[in-house]
């Protein structure tokens, strides 16, 4: 079985949010890179696929050489091989039709992408590749089982839970719950070294235009002060937000 | 040239996200000076859409679509824009409809922007504007194809009433194959989803551990709210991953969010932050989490909360 886990580099969740050249850029002067944390979870139940399916394993970004070391950092995880698509990432639209493409070539079985980024946050990469490749497709996904070319698996939907069947090619949208927290795995120096052998391999980009444009970001404004109140005098809280706020 | 608004229901009824992107679709149409129709799938009680403007309700009724797959809808929604000459298509950020919507954009080549949270700045180049970066940031982003979906937060254009008198129409679209079936749905009964919710009552570590959540129950149901939590309390299993909201959880986009023994890490403030009013409860007062409050309240979770429902039950 071969599985293809789309991984987007993002900022660390702790980073300050700042702009550039006149609020139209992102600012990544100090900012440390990591892969998505929703593609962790696919990407550890990639490698869990690996034993008991047999499967080999490949991550693939669209992005500049900078995203490098976030593969590399894949492979140390336990992908076999990994794969930069050359261009920077425009749009959820240029990366998922990237992807298509690379994937006309050589078929995958599974598709494993994050539910959505942290940065970005469009949610819509793993959609976009399923609708442009008219695969089937789970997003918010948190059970998978494969047995020959069937999928069973579960998605998060409003207030439940859905089980469904079909059968391969598929695209997941991973999130927390298709393998838990703590059983992300986390990379050891063996991993490290091996990560090291594995291939890497840059390709060229379709040249794909964008059709969607960040033309300017801004920050929230800044927050009024907070009103205190005081423990025992919770009639006035529960007055400010039946009267000021309107919001009970 | 029209607008479409995916209005999505559920045992026959339609859901307060459906009444918030049709409001969203009839001031668009309003100010591109279109008209606005829109797509009801087996829902058969349309009347109700009514009050907030469609000039046109389509109504799809097909058993195949009896369950939702979010190939067979998007390929449905495709048809209805083909057939209407639809440009663009609204949807609400539910999570069927963020499924379905990202499926259609693919089929469809059109650009798609989620988490658009106002009207579009302007409509020719088309841009609106949507958080990003887990609610640190806005950015104002064009959309540059002929065809465009946008899905909008909840809660962040509101839902307003403004009558029409629509015709509905029956229309058909063909079916399409899909190997893919739904075995089982597991629904938990009667609560409030996150996604749906207009207050949420979320807690912490605080709380100590799980069979301290009887409380946080009662607020939520006093106030006819959906209960949350911070991610910690879902990694140790107090609580299901269903309810763990922040940059790596579920977004909040509710009217009233309130925190309770909850310190407001970064990554939890950034699911967050685009609830519009916070009241925060904790018995420290230098918790992160009061700078990023409207009203804040310290003192002893296991004394503040059962006041609150008292006082709030005798209203
Ligand atoms: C990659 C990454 C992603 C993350 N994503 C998320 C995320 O999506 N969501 C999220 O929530 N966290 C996330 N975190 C974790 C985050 O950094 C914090 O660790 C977490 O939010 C803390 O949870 P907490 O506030 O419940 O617990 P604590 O930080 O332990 O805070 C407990 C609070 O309760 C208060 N308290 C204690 N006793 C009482 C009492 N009796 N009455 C009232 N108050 C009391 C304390 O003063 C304290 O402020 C992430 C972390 C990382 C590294
Ligand atoms: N530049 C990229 N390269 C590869 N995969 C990506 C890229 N951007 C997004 N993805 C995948 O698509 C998922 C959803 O991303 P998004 O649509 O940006 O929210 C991510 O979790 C990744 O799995």
């Amino acid at each position: 079985m071969n599985i293809l886990v789309c991984i987007s580099n993002v900022p660390d969740t702790t980073s300050k949010i700042n702009f550039v050249e006149n609020d139209s850029k992102f600012d990544t002067n100090g900012i440390q890179f990591v892969i998505n944390p929703n593609d962790e979870f696919g990407l550890t139940k990639a490698v869990w696929l690996k034993d008991s399916n047999n499967a080999t394993v490949t991550v693939l970004t669209v992005g500049e050489q900078s995203a490098e070391a976030t593969l590399r950092k894949c492979l140390a995880i336990g992908a076999d091989k990994a794969i930069r698509i050359d261009c920077p990432a425009n749009d959820a639209y240029s990366v998922a039709k990237e992807i298509e493409s690379h994937c006309k070539q050589i078929q995958y079985d599974l598709i494993i992408c994050g539910r959505e980024s942290i940065d970005y946050n469009g949610g819509l990469v793993p959609g976009l590749i399923a609708g442009l490749l008219d695969y089937n497709f789970v997003t918010n996904c948190v059970n998978l089982e494969i047995e020959g070319s069937k999928a069973t698996f579960s998605r998060e939907m409003s207030g439940g839970t859905e089980i469904s069947e079909c059968q391969l090619p598929l695209v997941v949208g991973s999130q927390k719950g298709l393998v838990e927290e703590s059983d992300l795995i986390i990379p050891n120096m063996r991993g490290i070294m091996m990560a090291r052998q594995k291939p890497l391999d840059v390709i060229q980009s379709q040249g794909i235009n964008a059709k969607t444009h960040d033309i300017k970001f801004n920050k929230p404004d800044a927050k009024s002060e907070v009103k205190i109140i005081k423990a025992d005098e919770l009639d006035k809280l529960i007055d400010l937000l039946e009267n000021e706020a309107k919001v009970i | 040239m029209s607008v479409l608004v995916y209005t999505e229901s559920e045992n026959n009824k339609f859901k307060k996200s459906s009444f918030e992107a049709l409001s969203y679709g009839k001031a668009l149409a309003d100010k591109m000076e279109v008209k606005v129709f829109a797509v009801v799938i087996n829902c058969s009680d349309t009347e109700s859409l009514n009050a907030y403007g469609p000039d046109k309700i389509l109504k799809i009724e097909s058993q195949d679509l009896d369950e939702f797959s979010s190939k067979k809808y998007a390929h449905a929604i495709a048809d209805v824009m083909k057939s209407e000459n639809a440009n663009i298509v609204v949807l609400s950020s539910t999570p069927d409809s963020k499924y379905l919507g990202a499926h259609l954009s693919g089929l469809t080549d059109s650009s798609f922007v989620s988490n658009v949270v106002e009207l579009p700045e302007s409509i020719n180049p088309f841009t609106v504007k949507r958080t990003c970066f887990t609610n640190k940031a806005f950015s104002l982003t064009e959309l540059i194809s002929e065809t465009k979906i946008i899905s909008i937060t909840s809660n962040s254009f509101g839902v307003i009433e403004n009558s029409n008198d629509p015709q509905a129409e029956n229309i058909d679209i063909k079916s399409i194959d899909s190997n893919q079936k739904i075995l089982n749905i597991e629904k938990e009964s009667g609560s409030v989803t996150i996604a749906d919710a207009e207050i949420v009552v979320s807690a912490g570590r605080g709380l100590k551990g799980p069979e301290n959540w009887g409380m946080i129950e009662t607020l939520a149901e006093t106030l006819g709210a959906a209960t949350a939590c911070s991610k910690p309390v879902s990694d140790m299993g107090w609580r299901p991953h269903s309810e763990h909201v922040g940059q790596t959880g579920k977004p909040v986009s509710s009217n009233l969010y309130i925190a309770i023994g909850i310190s407001g890490a970064i990554q939890h403030l950034a699911g967050i932050n685009s609830s519009k009013v916070k009241v925060v409860i904790n018995n420290d007062p230098e918790a992160p989490f009061f700078k990023a409050a409207d009203y804040g309240v310290v003192g002893d979770a296991f004394e503040v909360v059962p006041s609150l429902i008292e006082k709030l039950k005798a209203r």
